[in-house]
């Protein structure tokens, strides 16, 4: 019982049957982060590549642990310290990696599609570690396990995303995998971040975030990237916070067992407010435990059968 | 030398008729064209039985990137020229986006030349509207337009100053040549990677609007109607656009317009069909099922008059990396022909004769070719002999042209341009150059 793919790509081609697979996977192996010797020999003699094109804190040291945890070995490239700067081509710098025996390529890069175009190219597996503004699946995948953990189920909840979903990769997996579960997912933002209706869903977008927080069960709140106001789709990052981040008053909307999620980086006091980033509601740092048993069962799904 | 075409499904795209008929050819024109006419032919001529093909006026392509000078690793005269007749194409008009910009007469003579050495269909320059397309200053025209050049036009790049369009359209009305608007809004427009809409929602692609297109054919329909200029309306591809031809033509402004066959044919989902692949990226992008619904409508009524491929060579270097970073555009001579007849004629959506017609008197017409696009005594002698018949699967392998950019690859297809004559010339025959 294994995946019907090779590459980690985006939640929008992946049946809820291998979603599940991969968040009972990582549920068991959870328990391997708390170990005082965190190591087990599963993927002993395989070999993972991180390469990425954009900054990164969490993600990239999340697989590189997750993928230590299980005794994989690991290298990492950046873009900025890659032949890339010398004009090398992603399709090269693909083969050549391959040419080395790499196992597995986890990839973040800016442009939306770059990892289907690198699966094109290479017969390892790709991970796809955020494209653009397309899908981040890992994401999705860490974020409904955390969900489901603290409710016992995807399905039946009400799920509010707000802020710029328009260029959220993380919404995007989000919306795709929670939506497959059963889940109710909610938009929220102002009209010039939200995007237009994806075929295949009717998920409904507000521009009163207020419309969007009732009843939620969970509230998850996106980064706000601050260049979206020098592109001039928003007055000031002061308006924004005003009329759409999370605090105390606007969560008080939501049931009164919600939850609070955010994939962080935090802008704090832009799209969330301090005082229930780290309030008790939050979830914020469990997903990025989450994270690392995500991505060890993903790395084992993958890699683990034929050691 | 004459040349007979004999027993042939003559299509007339003026009269509306197609019947069993011949064509004699001599000295490089139409001697005789009709039923029987094969009994007048001299009896040292050249005889071409054409039983079972039809025999229409030289397909004219209107639209298309030769690349040179200045990417011949892309194209060149004499590849493309190649992949026209193979196509079916006995004329082609050629864009100036090339380096150096065709934008002075000397430059006009060059591809003129170029294509006198290629010696295979007919090529047509077009000049550009601005000095080095850069929308600036208005380029050579009277000049250009002595020298041969057909019309003007900054294709890939819109003429945004509306006062520099202006100005085009009065000088350029001297010489009764259209301006080849590539009408797209650069500020709507920009970063796009393919149709806003559903599909790039999902993909997290920067969408282009319908309007970036429809907003600029506006402006230049309302300024062709201030200057009483003539305006050509290139690669068309959003309903919203239609709707504005229609106003346009309702107050009698001088405007055509034409659409490429992906637009008649492949809608935006392509993108993720394809897993992001960038042979369906092309500017103007592939739009939503309505709009491909919208431009076979157009086609139908007569509101589009013109089928032009925006042949588009790219190399693979140029295509074969991330999407955002992939050139826009597809080669289209080798397969326009036989898309139109698979997935238009074949299907019943749009008849063969409205099609000819967009592929011959059509651009004919819009380029002010007097001598081309009918078969009639005195016309040049170019003639397509299209088998409707045989059934094969497009291999950007066999291509004359040097690039291989076409998300027809794989299609299996009916249809073909048996022959192709220039000038009375039999240039190809079964897919097989032979001159």
């Amino acid at each position: 019982m294994g995946l019907r793919s090779k590459d980690i790509l985006a939640l929008q081609e992946m049946t809820w049957e291998d979603m599940q697979l991969i968040l009972d996977t990582a549920d068991s192996l959870r328990e391997i982060i708390s170990r005082p010797i965190k190591k087990v020999p599963t993927l002993r003699g395989k070999t993972i590549v991180t390469f990425f094109h954009e900054p990164s804190t969490r993600t990239r040291t999340s697989f590189e642990i997750a993928a230590k945890y299980m005794s994989a070995d690991t290298a990492s490239i950046t873009a900025s310290t890659s032949a890339l700067t010398k004009g090398e081509t992603l399709k090269d710098t693909a083969y050549s990696l391959e040419a080395m025996g790499v196992d597995c390529l986890i990839m973040r890069h800016g442009v939306s599609g770059s990892c289907h175009f690198l699966a094109r190219h290479v017969n390892g597996s790709v991970i796809n570690a955020g494209d653009g503004t397309h899908e981040h699946p890992t994401q999705g995948l860490l974020d409904m396990m955390t969900i489901r953990r603290h409710k016992g189920r995807l399905a039946g909840l009400k799920v509010a995303i707000v802020g710029d979903v328009l260029h959220s990769r993380v919404a995007r997996s989000n919306i795709w995998g929670l939506t497959q579960a059963g889940a109710e997912v909610v938009l929220a933002g102002p009209a010039t971040l939200l995007p237009e209706q994806m075929p295949g869903l009717t998920v409904p977008a507000y521009t009163s975030i207020e419309d969007a927080l009732r009843d939620a069960d969970v509230v998850y709140v996106l980064r706000l990237q601050r260049e979206r106001q020098a592109k001039g789709l928003l007055p000031s990052l002061a308006e924004y916070a005003r009329n759409y981040s999370i605090n105390r008053v606007r969560l008080a909307l939501a049931k009164p067992d919600a939850l609070l999620m955010h994939p962080g980086p935090m802008n704090r006091g832009v799209e969330i407010s301090s005082e229930v980033a780290d309030g008790e509601r939050s979830l914020i740092v469990e997903q990025v435990t989450n994270g690392v048993a995500v991505r060890m069962a993903i790395l084992y799904l993958l890699l683990g059968g034929a050691a | 030398m004459s040349l007979v075409i004999k027993g042939g499904k003559l299509v007339d795209p003026e009269a509306g008729t197609i019947r069993a008929g011949d064509v004699i050819c001599r000295d490089g024109r139409i001697a005789a064209a009709g039923p029987g006419a094969a009994a007048g032919a001299p009896a040292d001529a050249e005889v071409f039985e054409a039983a079972g093909l039809f025999v229409t006026p030289g397909l004219i392509d209107m639209h298309v990137h030769l690349r040179e000078p200045g990417f011949e690793y892309k194209e060149d005269v004499a590849s493309g020229s190649r992949a026209a007749v193979v196509g079916g194409f006995t004329t082609i008009a050629c864009m100036p986006n090339t380096a150096p910009v065709i934008d002075q007469t000397a430059l006009v003579l060059s591809v003129l030349e170029m294509a006198e050495r290629a010696g295979l269909a007919n090529v047509l320059p077009i000049g550009s509207i601005s000095k080095g397309l850069a929308g600036v200053e208005l380029a050579e025209l009277g000049g250009m337009f002595q020298a041969g050049a057909v019309g003007f036009s900054d294709d890939g790049k819109p003429v945004m100053n509306s006062e520099l369009m202006r100005t085009a359209l009065q000088y350029a009305k001297m010489y009764n040549v259209p301006l080849i608007t590539h009408s797209e809004d650069m500020h709507l427009a920009a970063d796009g990677q393919m149709h806003f809409g559903a599909w790039s929602a999902l993909l997290g692609l920067r969408g282009i609007p319908a309007v970036a297109e429809a907003g600029m054919i506006a402006r230049d329909c309302m300024l062709a109607e201030l200057t009483g200029g003539r305006v050509h309306v290139a690669h068309v591809s959003t309903e919203l656009s239609l709707s504005i031809l229609r106003w346009a033509k309702s107050r009698g402004i001088a405007v055509t317009s034409e659409v490429t066959p992906h637009h008649l044919t492949l809608t935006d989902e392509e993108v993720s069909r394809t897993s992001y692949h960038t042979n369906t990226k092309m500017n103007p992008p592939l739009r939503s099922d309505a709009d491909v619904r919208a431009m076979k409508e157009g086609l139908r009524d007569g509101l589009i008059e013109v089928i032009a491929s925006d042949h588009a060579p790219h190399s693979l270097d140029d295509k074969d990396v991330e999407y955002n970073f992939a050139a826009n555009g597809i080669i289209g001579l080798e397969t326009s022909l036989p898309v139109l007849l698979t997935k238009l004629v074949a299907t019943g959506d749009v008849d063969l004769l409205t099609v000819v017609r967009a592929l011959t008197l059509g651009p004919a017409k819009v380029l002010g070719l007097v001598r081309k696009g009918r078969l009639a005594e005195g016309m040049d002698a170019d003639l397509t002999l299209i088998d409707s018949e045989t059934s094969w699967t497009i291999d950007p392998r066999r291509f004359e042209s040097k690039s291989r950019n076409t998300p027809f690859a794989g299609w299996e297809v009916q249809g073909r341009a048996a022959a192709t004559v220039v000038g009375g010339r039999v240039v190809q025959r079964d897919g097989r150059i032979c001159v």
